[in-house]
């Protein structure tokens, strides 16, 4: 039984929180996760669970977690690109769910992108080898 | 509420319901199990999509991936590819959604482009049978605002400042309607809802009672409010039974919700819905008959006035609307009348829902502002004619409407274009013909309807209608006469004058609108014994090409009549006595040697 206007009012906002995210990928940040067999293999899966956990217990709105195949570079998978509108997109490579609290804290939430995950750190590790 | 990662919304339309979308929708309950997706995706059984053609139709979000023609046989390759590894099933998507490879939104696509949707604003988005999901879209807002802050005269000055017309028909302004109930004398009064749609080719209203029945139940308790009403009523046919299941759901989860009921959301407005289900006669729909029987008596009409909105149903003031006109009042209050006012032209406001069936590629619902003309929606949005034929005409208004011939293609759409042209607006049918049909025939198909729909109550509907059948019967089958046409046209108008209700006067519309534009097809039947367009049967001939026929005998064995004769190697001929135009030696000769003449 709703008795007042406040509790349809609560009801429509907790209801509404699931149904954004039926709306189209908009201007919001996506963060897209290669869910090829090489990714799944290395482990990518949880990974995916772990951005979507942290991104409900943050109640981040605009932030989508999508799937792609095969980002190509399957020896540094799992890899996660972040998309933030109007800026390079941020790829990060060999991706735990314990690295992912660390940008979804710094990156997603502060604009932050975390450097010692990227593929461009990565590399340099590897050349300075 | 857990936080799925992905949406896969299944429309549950009536359209893709037949094409199996129930047993799709259970396969991907089935697959998600079987890979364990269960806490991460969720699937919801959605109202119509409007785009039918193309259905059963199902939308994976939040990519918006915009699956078409969908079989439970692609369910698992849906689930194995694109939910588990992200891979898109390309081949499975709708042509126009991709670009480049890349995903385009929904309202990219061509087919969404030019439409507004106002009276469908959560068919196929929002889960029906969820009364929280209709809430997180505003839903009983409106309600909420009418009861804490409005007048019972604010809300109807609101409707009347909108601009608001009926949406069932002829296009009476609703918010004086709302203004007559309300200032009838009397303590008890009843709300209406008529979704009794029986226009051929017509369901819209169909779709918003089965996509988004709360939008109407919240309607209709904005009436009660404004006309000091405790009890509606849903008149629906039993033909409809999804729409009818979705709405009692509806009206149960309501009551639940306390948004039906005594003391609505804490005040003291009390309100009640009951459905009413019709046995789908057409006469059904026409309003007095509609009320007599809700009444429990045999549907037939009644002279007006009095008019319903003085002395209704049990002879108490009635407020009668139909299904689209109230899914727009919850939105006219939200958003305001002068924000429904600036849609559409100078006396037609907001939007107009079609159901765009007949010779169209993109046959499906559509919801576009007023003003928007024949070639946007036909072109643009039902993406053309297919075959590469030509467009002749469309036909609106079902058997109480007309047709607009392609010259008049750029006519805006609205309710008083529509009536000069000599149609109307009606219930929002909208039939597209390509140069293939015979508007004879067409004419000849409506009155059948009328005929076999006539309640018979008085005469001129009666007899009247049978008679004009039997002349374009005569006229279709190649026996017609000049004098014939003149008859047709006399009764057409005596018809018009004199039957009882606006069914029976509107019956003869058909044949006046179409000898208006068609009139030369009309003569050609008569004076050349030709139909035209090569649909009317009796006046085909087919004949061989005795340059192409090789003298197989083919055509001659497959003949059903035996009107095929001749010798190996030697032209073939038909003896068009025989023949029953069934054109079996048509598809069968292997040199396209046989074809229709007209």
């Amino acid at each position: 039984m709703i008795k007042s206007i406040q509790e349809l009012e609560q009801i429509r906002k907790k209801a509404l929180e699931e149904l954004e995210f039926r709306k189209q990928q908009g201007e919001g940040i996506r963060v897209v996760v290669g869910m090829a067999t090489c990714g799944i293999a290395a482990g990518a899966r949880p990974v995916m669970l772990k951005f979507v956990e942290e991104i409900q217990k943050r109640n981040l709105q605009n932030v989508t977690v999508v799937q792609t195949g095969c980002i190509g570079l399957c020896k540094y998978e799992p890899i996660v690109e972040v998309y933030e509108p109007n800026k390079e997109k941020v790829t990060y490579v060999k991706m735990t769910p314990e690295k992912v609290s660390r940008v979804v804290a710094e990156h997603i939430v502060n604009g932050k992108p975390v450097y010692e995950y990227t593929i461009g750190y990565e590399e340099a590790k590897e050349a300075n080898k | 509420m857990p936080l799925y990662r992905s949406h896969v919304l299944v429309c549950g339309g009536t359209g893709c319901t037949s094409g199996g979308s129930d047993k799709i929708y259970d396969a991907f309950l089935k697959e998600i199990e079987s890979f364990n997706l269960k806490d991460e995706v969720q699937v919801i059984c959605t109202g119509c999509f409007g785009l039918c053609a193309e259905g059963p139709i199902v939308i994976v979000y939040p990519e918006g991936a915009f699956y078409s023609r969908v079989a439970d046989s692609d369910v698992k390759e849906i689930v194995e590819e694109h939910l588990l590894k992200g891979r898109i099933v390309k081949r499975l998507l709708y042509k126009e959604s991709l670009e480049e490879g890349q995903i385009k939104s929904l309202n990219e696509v061509k087919f969404y482009k030019k439409q507004m949707r106002i009276a469908l604003r959560n068919c196929g988005v929002i889960n029906p049978e969820n009364i929280e999901e209709y809430i997180a879209y505003d839903g009983y807002k409106a309600l909420a605002k009418v009861l804490t802050e409005m007048t019972p005269e604010q809300v109807i000055d609101w409707v009347k400042r909108s601009g608001l017309r009926g949406r069932g028909g002829g296009g009476f302004p609703t918010g004086l309607k709302w203004e007559f109930a309300a200032k009838a004398p009397g303590n008890v009064k009843y709300v209406v809802c008529n979704a009794d749609e029986g226009d051929p080719g017509a369901y819209m209203d169909r779709s918003i009672l089965e996509g988004d029945p709360h939008s109407v139940i919240e309607a209709m308790a904005i009436a009660g409010y404004a006309i000091g009403s405790k009890q509606g009523y849903v008149y629906v046919r039993a033909e409809y039974p999804l729409a009818v299941k979705r709405l009692e759901i509806a009206i149960n989860q309501a009551r639940e919700y306390g948004l039906l009921g005594k003391n609505i959301l804490g005040t003291d407005f009390e309100f009640d819905i009951e459905i009413r289900l019709g046995a789908g006669a057409f006469v059904c729909g026409e309003e007095t008959a509609l009320m007599t029987s809700i009444e429990g008596h045999r549907g037939e009409p009644r002279p007006r006035p009095p008019f319903p909105a003085v002395k209704g149903l049990w002879g108490k003031p009635t407020l009668l609307n139909n299904v689209e006109t109230y899914a727009n009042i919850p939105v006219i209050i939200l958003k305001g009348p002068e924000w429904f006012a600036s849609i559409g032209t100078e006396k037609s406001k907001g939007t107009k829902v079609f159901a765009l069936v007949g010779k169209v590629n993109n046959t499906g619902l559509i919801e576009v502002p007023m003003g928007t003309t024949v070639r946007e929606i036909v072109e643009d949005i039902g993406g053309g004619i297919p075959g590469g034929k030509k467009f002749k005409a469309v036909q609106t208004g079902g058997p109480s409407g007309g047709c607009i011939p392609a010259s008049l293609m750029d006519t805006p759409i609205d309710f008083d274009s529509l009536t000069a042209l000599g149609t109307m607006m009606g219930s929002g049918g909208m039939i597209v013909m390509d140069e293939d049909t015979c508007m004879v025939d067409i004419a000849k198909f409506f009155l059948e309807f009328t005929v076999d729909e006539s309640c018979g109550k008085c005469p001129p509907c009666r007899i009247g209608t049978r008679r004009m059948l039997e002349i374009l019967q005569k006229i279709t089958s190649g026996n017609g006469t000049m004098e014939d046409i003149e008859k047709l046209e006399e009764l057409a108008y005596s018809i018009k004058d004199s039957a009882l209700c606006g069914l029976g006067q509107t019956a003869p519309n058909p044949v006046l609108s179409t000898l208006r534009y068609f009139r030369d097809e009309y003569e050609a039947h008569v004076k050349e014994k030709r139909c035209p367009a090569g649909a009317c049967k009796a006046l085909l001939r087919i004949v061989i090409d005795r340059d192409l026929c090789k003298g197989c005998g083919i055509c001659a064995k497959n003949c059903p009549a035996n009107a095929i004769t001749g010798q190996i190697k030697k032209p073939f001929e038909i003896d068009q006595e025989k023949c029953i135009k069934c054109g079996v030696c048509i598809e069968k000769c292997p040199f396209k040697a046989i074809s229709k003449k007209a």
